[in-house]
């Protein structure tokens, strides 16, 4: 059991992984001891873009490179070290930005759809949101229907996508500062497509050989992605099944139930789980589990998926990212039904072990050993209901080897922009003032979002947690997104409670007087896009500066692990926030382009990267960087009481 | 919020929302949905449902939908362990509690009619005044924005004892604090105890009693809801700005004493919404973090005698208030309170003796600054019930000083000497009337107590203009007419000095922006022939003021170019205006109501409105309660042209401009006026005669109607035939 504790901090995940053991089937866990990372691409060294490579030009070790030394470490085409670092990290971007707006893309033409009507199972669900961004778009409400305004709006989104020339509509949503900035750089995004083929184009051989030029590039495209596609995503998501507000629920392995059909749903696009959720209560298929033996159908999410349908619906999560393969190791799970995004090929093999079948959905995510029953929202709900009939009638199958672990953890999520600006002042006050205002008053240090994944090379769940719990203990709020807000979830810190116990004093008698938690769960990955707007709700609601990169705050992806996650670092940075990445860094090869985006960025962006894989090391850095904000701001020290007279009172602007 | 509060304001909106529908309910069966309700005598239904929802409740039926949209915002109760966000559903659910007491107390004005006075003062057996009026709101409003008035404290329930509850509500008095009292604790009553403790209570003296219940704390908030929409311009259902107006600009909080029931917890949280924080004088949960409020948003637990100060300072207020050594307490509040027969000790002037008030400027040398003499009697040396003359003399002198400020400090001494405790004083000059009340006597109050509060306050808000200033009062019967006749002679002269200046030959006119606290686009310029239109500051007013503070209110406008004579109107103000109304207005007529006329902020003493059938105008005073020909009340006019529009067709104006020359001459001038409330031509009579006779037509006053001839203008024309009204002759009003 020791060698396993080293594994995760999460006791049901620990007892999984015995179970596994004991059961004899290999997990990621075993696998992230025998099969290890390879040095030289963890240093973004290794070329592998043409045919005369792959090329290595690794960092000596052990010794201070000399410039001799230096003018070697070059390709076999003559790339440098520098390029060779800066375009595998463009190319990183660009898948990241490419998975966020795939899935984006996807919504839209959903969306489309069911405003045309095409697709019975859907509707409109939240029609302010609906008008609010036909507005933003400029289209015409008057008295139109919903169905016509959501077509024009779906249409001129998804030309988005494809768009050539000018920049993508929602940088106006963006601090004017900021976006002045953009321009002036010359990294706002014109079309999400184009910006990722355009990166992949420039990263190809013998094209951009400048680091600082590719990075720019890495810049536009990552701002497609966190201003484009993922924020395209989330506000028709919201449109369609409704905006997040609070919500209980309950999270880890200990959700799955003994004498339930248990389907976990897994992956990232809502869609599909958003119509299990409903035909898993349709009478007719809880008769047909009762047919089997069963008591019901227990729907659960793993990842995103479980994030989407959480926030909307308090559909309890089975875990995050590294526990995807331990729900198939209770021997209670009956079906594991995916979409894209985080999948691991090794669900199959997992599976094999126990009765489980893997059923693949979307025709651009197919599994070797995989049953596929493909999703189509035209016929939603015949869909998944053929889905759920194929569980059921695995539940007899369920072998002796059941065991779930006990462990399950109440929550608090829902915690959208919009039901943020809600909670803070009520239907009639709504404003982002009480936060800027206890920032300012310093009850509140800073705000900071951390996000990412899970990665087996760290302590599952303790790099997170304890970062998280280091920056709420210093009176910093924090917010989350994806499988970073699962593990914070599990260890109890997404309930009001938490606050008295974990937070600092300041920052607790917030939580207290709006009866939140310290730590606020915004959704998926791709809702990251929530926090940008909140951001700029921040900016725009006053005192804190003009820019978002004046704000208080910091980013973090501890336990990161995708190419998503350094596709959203990117956006954050070029938005102007501080990040930090634990566990590796993947420019490592080059100090130069290493020290160009830790430090240099600060005076292009506002906001730089940086790699600290320790987790107090790094929320301290994070920590300092409020602290040097506030310091600009003027807000370090604590102000005296302004008391108005009624000349003061006359100098207020008007109302 | 804490949970605790959250859970049980919720608690508390349900009770009173079920109370609610259940009045109204029973109200339906007995009376129908066509049964008219509302508060009395006001052109914002029920105030707080009209400012937040912009919907009119005129009849019973109309209460439903407010009782669905109500309802609606009632959140599910707050749970035990891991409780959703509290805050949000607990303010919501506040404001649903007053959209609750708001229709309860509807209810009660239409089941029992008299169960509130209906007026400004309490009787012999009623002590609950119900909801202000918009004649009070007007009359009071004009406090908060001049600033003699800094807020109002809500307070529920009743202290521990009377004396406690006297000592908290003079502290707040004495801090120019309105107090507004609602709700019952362990069957006591802060009103009931302050009348039990002998305190005069009632509009006058800003001890509000609004009612015996907690659903007349919903009073206050009608109040402040009117306030912003009557000054600062905001419309209905823009509640959102309603809101923030009222917590940057109305410096409220509530005040609960003694145990917080669920429905004052419900209170409170709807409170919030407008930035009014609750502080309390029991051990309940605080909330302390900023946000909704400007500072803390619950403070519990505070000392009696420390919780008024702690309120203050929660609410962000600044109170300066001047500790003037008299044995009496000292302050606006006291102004309105009467001394009546029984109480009197010693009474001057009022026609029962002579009485004189003059104020003159000396060189340096012949004054001692801070000598206070009385020469003749003091209030020791005659008996209670005595009557004595009284002539008060103040000599001035520095550098600054003016003849012509003589006159401005001069009408301070009504006031100043009123905001003594138990001091009441009416009138100037040689008509002044003063009464000392045997209890202000008992505390030692003297005669020449009236020299310190003239030398101590007069330096305080006028010494920039003079250096040192010293009182002597006389009593002796001799002294006394001799001043008198002194006095008088100097009057004579001030008067044709002031009658001699015109608008033609003066260069620097003077903004005023004193009500900017409220209204934020008003700017009233004043010219020496167009006094303010709130009655209170004329052309030597602004600039008295703008001598004494450069950077206040009222700043100099030359008036520069000539843009329209007829019309008035000048370059130079228009710049100002536009400068000084943040962009908002610019230009407008000083002698117009016709054509783009002057702004209002909503404190006007008149409205002026152009009656197109009987080709002229009339003007309604802000007292006068009825319909009038132009079809609309003036508090409706007031809500339709104040908060600094310029609305053609009416403007707002003081009652002493109607007889100044220049009075809307860009119309016509005064012959135009066909109609005027009849306590308004009494007041005005004798001047208007004057200024008729010099317009040729001595008798115009008696060929203006009022409302006795009739309220409309159909009913008014026949009777200015008869009378050969001038207006009927002039040329067309409208172009």
């Amino acid at each position: 059991m020791a060698e396993v504790v080293k594994k995760s901090i999460d006791q049901a995940t620990i007892e999984m992984i015995a179970k596994a053991k004991t059961d004899e089937c290999n997990i990621v866990f075993d696998r992230a001891e025998t099969t290890k990372a390879c040095p030289i691409g963890a240093e973004g060294s290794c070329c592998s873009m043409c045919a005369m490579g792959p090329c290595r030009v690794p960092l000596p070790r052990g010794k201070e490179e000399t410039p001799e030394d230096k003018k070697k470490r070059r390709g076999v085409c003559g790339a440098t070290a520098e390029t060779i670092a800066a375009r595998n990290f463009v190319r990183k971007i660009a898948a990241g930005t490419a998975a966020h707006s795939d899935h984006g893309r996807r919504v839209v033409s959903a969306f489309l759809d069911l405003a045309k009507g095409k697709t019975p199972g859907y509707q409109i669900k939240d029609e302010q949101k609906l008008l609010q961004l036909a507005l933003d778009m400029g289209i015409k409400i008057g008295d139109r229907s919903n169905e016509e305004i959501a077509i024009e709006l779906g249409e001129t989104l998804i030309r988005e996508f494809g768009k050539q020339e000018g920049e993508l509509a929602f940088l106006k949503r963006a601090p004017l500062k900021r976006q002045e900035l953009w321009r002036k750089l010359g990294v706002a995004p014109r079309g999400i497509d184009r910006e990722v083929v355009e990166a992949m184009h420039r990263t190809h051989m013998g094209v951009d050989q400048d680091y600082q030029s590719l990075l720019l590039q890495g810049s536009r495209t990552a701002l497609a992605d966190g201003w484009g596609g993922s924020m395209i995503a989330t506000d028709l998501q919201d449109i369609m099944f409704g905006t997040p507000s609070p919500v209980a629920s309950q999270i880890n392995l200990g959700v799955l139930k003994e004498d339930e059909v248990n389907v976990i749903i897994h992956g990232h696009e809502p869609q599909l789980a958003e119509m299990l959720a409903v035909m898993s209560r349709d009478p007719e298929i809880v008769a047909y589990a009762k047919s089997k033996g069963a008591k019901g159908v227990n729907l659960a999410g793993m990842c995103c998926t479980a994030n989407e349908v959480l926030m909307r619906h308090g559909i309890p999560i089975a875990g995050n990212f590294l526990q995807q393969e331990l729900s198939i190791v209770t021997g209670a799970l009956e079906a594991m039904v995916v979409d894209v995004q985080c999948i691991m090929q090794s669900l199959v093999s997992v599976a094999q072990c126990y009765h489980t079948k893997i059923i693949t959905t979307d025709p651009r995510a197919k599994m070797e050993g995989a049953m596929h029953i493909e999703f189509d929202d035209h016929h939603a709900a015949e869909g998944a209901k053929a889905i759920l009939r194929v569980a059921i009638d695995n539940f007899p199958n369920r072998k002796k080897n059941v065991y779930i672990p006990p462990q399950k953890t109440d929550l608090i999520a829902g915690f959208s922009h919009e039901t943020i600006n809600y909670l803070l002042g009520g239907l009639f006050r709504a404003s982002y003032r009480p936060l800027n205002d206890n920032i300012i008053n310093g009850r509140i240090r800073g705000v900071a979002g951390v996000v990412g994944c899970s990665n087996a090379r760290v302590t599952h769940d303790e790099v997170q947690l304890t970062m998280v719990k280091e920056l709420i203990k210093n009176d910093v709020l924090v917010l989350q997104t994806g499988c970073a807000a699962m593990a914070s979830a599990k260890a109890g810190l997404m309930v009001p409670e938490a606050a008295s116990q974990y937070a600092g004093e300041g920052l607790a008698s917030v939580c207290e007087a709006v009866g939140i938690p310290p730590v606020l769960h915004m959704g998926a990955c791709i809702d990251n896009s929530r926090i940008l707007i909140a951001a700029t709700a921040m900016v725009k609601d006053g005192g804190l500066g003009d820019d978002i990169s004046d704000l208080p705050v910091a980013g973090a992806a501890p336990e990161w692990m995708s190419e998503k996650a350094i596709a959203i670092g990117q956006y954050f940075v070029a938005s102007g926030v501080f990040t930090v990445f634990g566990v590796t860094w993947p420019t490592m090869g080059s100090k130069e382009v290493t020290n160009y985006m830790f430090k240099d960025f600060e005076k292009i962006y506002g906001g730089m990267w940086a790699f600290e894989p320790d987790p107090i090391k790094a929320a301290q850095l994070m920590i300092a960087h409020i602290d040097k904000k506030r310091k600009a701001l003027g807000i370090d020290k604590s102000r005296e009481r302004v008391l108005y007279d009624m000349t003061m009172r006359r100098q207020l602007e008007g109302a | 919020m804490s949970k605790i509060i959250a859970s049980a304001a919720i608690r508390g909106a349900y009770k009173l929302v079920g109370q609610a529908e259940k009045k109204w309910q029973e109200a339906m069966d007995k009376w129908g949905a066509k049964e008219p309700v509302g508060f009395p005598n006001t052109a914002y239904y029920l105030p707080v449902i009209y400012g937040m929802l912009g919907l009119k409740v005129e009849k019973l039926g109309d209460m439903e939908a407010v009782l669905k949209r109500t309802k609606s915002l009632l959140p599910p109760p707050v749970k035990e362990l891991h409780p959703l966000p509290y805050l949000a559903p607990a303010l919501d659910a506040g404001m649903a509690t007053f959209f609750a007491e708001e229709i309860i107390e509807a209810i009660r004005y239409l089941e029992q009619p008299d169960f509130y006075t209906k007026q400004e003062d309490i009787t012999d057996n009623n002590i609950w005044l119900g909801a202000a009026d918009d004649i009070i709101l007007r009359k009071r409003g004009v406090e908060f924005v001049d600033g003699t008035a800094t807020g109002f404290a809500a307070i529920l329930g009743a202290a521990p004892t009377k004396e406690i509850a006297a000592s908290i509500a003079q502290e707040l008095q004495r801090k120019n604090i309105y107090v507004f009292m609602a709700g019952e604790n362990e069957g006591k009553r802060f009103s009931e105890q302050l009348v039990e403790a002998g305190v005069q209570i009632g509009w006058p003296t800003r001890l509000v009693s609004f009612g015996p219940d907690v659903t007349a704390a919903v009073f206050a908030m009608g109040f402040a809801t009117r306030v912003a929409m009557s000054f600062g311009g905001v419309q209905p259902g823009d509640y959102r700005k309603i809101l923030i107006y009222n917590k940057d600009r109305t410096f409220a909080f509530a005040m609960p004493l003694g145990f917080v029931t669920d429905e004052w917890y419900a209170n409170a949280a709807g409170a919030i919404n407008w930035g009014f924080p609750t502080i309390a004088d029991t051990p309940i949960p605080q909330v302390l973090p900023s946000g909704i409020c400007t500072y803390e948003h619950v403070v519990s637990n505070i000392p009696h005698d420390k919780i008024v100060a702690r309120a203050i300072e929660v609410r962000g207020l600044k109170v300066t208030v001047a500790e003037i050594p008299i044995p009496v307490a000292y302050g606006p509040a006291f102004e309105g309170e009467r001394v009546r027969g029984d109480d009197i000790y010693l009474e001057c002037g009022g026609g029962r003796t002579h009485m004189v008030e003059w104020v003159t400027s000396k060189r340096m040398e012949e004054v001692e600054d801070g000598k206070i003499e009385v020469i003749g009697p003091e209030i020791t040396d005659v008996p209670i019930k005595s009557k004595l003359p009284m002539a008060i003399t103040v000599q001035v002198a520095g550098r600054q000083m003016q003849e012509d400020y003589e006159p401005i400090l001069e009408r301070q001494i009504h006031h100043l000497i009123n905001y003594a405790q138990g001091v009441m004083h009416i009138g100037q000059r040689d008509i002044a009337w003063i009464r000392i009340s045997k209890q202000a006597v008992e505390k030692g109050f003297r005669i020449k107590h009236i020299g310190t509060i003239l030398h101590a306050k007069l330096h305080q808000d006028f010494g920039r203009i003079f250096d040192k200033l010293q009182v002597t009062i006389y009593t002796e019967p001799e002294k006394v007419d001799e001043m008198v006749a002194k006095a008088r002679e100097v009057y004579k002269v001030r008067d044709t000095r002031i009658e001699g200046m015109t608008d033609e030959s003066t260069e620097m006119y003077y903004s005023c922006t004193l009500c900017q606290s409220f209204a934020p686009g008003h700017v009233c310029v004043i010219s020496p022939e167009r006094t303010g239109l709130c009655g209170s500051y004329n052309w030597m007013d602004c600039k008295a003021s703008n001598e004494i503070n450069p950077t206040g209110p009222n700043q100099p406008v030359p008036k520069g170019e000539v843009i329209d004579a007829k019309l008035g109107q000048w370059k130079g103000v228009n710049d100002f205006v536009f400068k000084a109304s943040r962009g908002k207005v610019d230009h407008y007529n000083f002698y117009s109501v016709v054509t783009d006329p002057m702004t209002t902020c909503g404190c006007c003493e008149c409205i002026a409105a152009v009656l197109p059938l009987s080709n002229g105008i009339m003007t309604v005073n802000r007292e006068f309660a009825s319909e009038t020909p132009c079809g609309m009340k003036f508090t409706t006019l007031a809500g339709t042209i104040g908060g600094g529009l310029s609305s053609p067709g009416f403007v707002g104006h003081g009652k002493y401009n109607i007889t100044q020359r220049k009075f809307l001459v860009g119309d016509g001038g005064l012959l135009r006026m066909v109609w005027m409330p009849k306590m308004l031509k009494e007041e005005i009579g004798a001047r208007l005669k004057v200024r008729a006779r010099e317009l040729g037509v001595p008798n115009l006053l008696d060929m203006i109607a009022d409302e006795t001839v009739g309220s409309t203008e159909e009913a008014i024309l026949p009777f200015l035939q008869e009378k050969g009204h001038p207006a009927l002759t002039m040329p067309p009003i409208l172009g």
